[in-house]
């Protein structure tokens, strides 16, 4: 039992990051696109878990909220309007191209290896992440903090963004109307 | 005692899977959710180097990153959208041309 208690915040993050692995290796595998989006969905809710336990709850509200409530129904709704049924089966092949494979993996393990030795310098306090000028707030009001007054540029031409993405989704998704190129 | 590094490793195997998704897979629907993966690799290491430094940044810039992502995903859709309207597939081997 005091194993278990000693060893509970483990036990949660090796379950949620197996889930976070187990979905993303069924979005490669599954050839129905209805379940390599629902294994994605398990994705984005295993990802929201790890948030959490990080100490990031505004952002695992917010990755279940846009990812799993948004994103994935935009998903869902394209994958049914298309109806992949009546289209061409997908070929199956994998090239072999096992040299890039060890190049890259060398890279990223230069880069994880780079990750870690910078993480091993200085360990914040436990409650860095809820204070804003010496005040402990919430998770999500410190992070509305950083947003509104450090991050406010950022903030508003990250909306501009999504507004022109939105219109542009519009215009290439319509209808071309008859006669006009 | 699970690190950060636990994270940034969980995070290079999402990472990779979504790039290894993205190279093997011709299906455009599932390409697009391997961008997906990739940005939550992403955002896992954004969150934990914000919980390793104490600080905000990193939460912040997670917003952002899924702001993008959701942007991309509504104009990659509205591709999809558009491209089985033209040409009745979602093969992305069979669209190699930039007319017609």
């Amino acid at each position: 039992m005091d194993w278990i208690v000693a060893h509970f915040a483990a036990m949660v993050f090796y379950a949620f990051a197996g889930l976070t692995v187990a979905g993303a290796l069924g979005v490669l595998v599954l050839r129905n696109p209805v379940h390599a989006a629902l294994s994605l969905l398990a994705t984005f809710l295993a990802v929201a878990a790890l948030f959490v336990l990080q100490h990031a709850e505004f952002l695992a509200a917010v990755q279940v909220l846009i990812y799993a409530g948004g994103v994935m129904v935009l998903f869902l709704f394209v994958i049914m309007l298309v109806n992949v049924k009546t289209l061409p089966a997908e070929p199956q092949y994998l090239r072999t191209l096992a040299p890039v494979a060890a190049l890259v993996a060398l890279v990223l393990a230069v880069l994880i290896g780079l990750g870690s030795w910078t993480a091993t310098r200085g360990a914040a306090a436990a409650d860095a992440l809820t204070t804003v000028d010496g005040q402990t707030l919430g998770n999500t009001e410190a992070v509305g903090w950083s947003l509104y007054r450090a991050y406010l540029l950022p903030f508003e031409v990250v909306s501009l963004v999504l507004l022109v993405a939105m219109i542009g989704a519009i215009v290439v998704g319509r209808k071309e109307k008859e006669g006009r190129a | 005692m699970i690190t950060t590094t636990h994270y940034l490793v969980l995070s290079l195997v999402l990472f990779s899977l979504g790039v290894l998704g993205m190279v093997v897979r011709r299906n455009f629907i599932t390409v697009l959710m391997c961008v997906e993966l990739i940005l939550n690799a992403a955002n896992i290491n954004f969150i934990a180097f914000s919980r390793q430094f104490g600080d905000l940044t990193g939460q912040v810039f997670a917003v952002f990153v899924i702001t993008i992502a959701a942007a991309e995903a509504a104009i990659g859709l509205g591709i999809i959208i558009a491209l089985v309207r033209l040409k009745q597939t979602v093969n992305l081997d069979q669209v190699n041309v930039m007319e017609g």
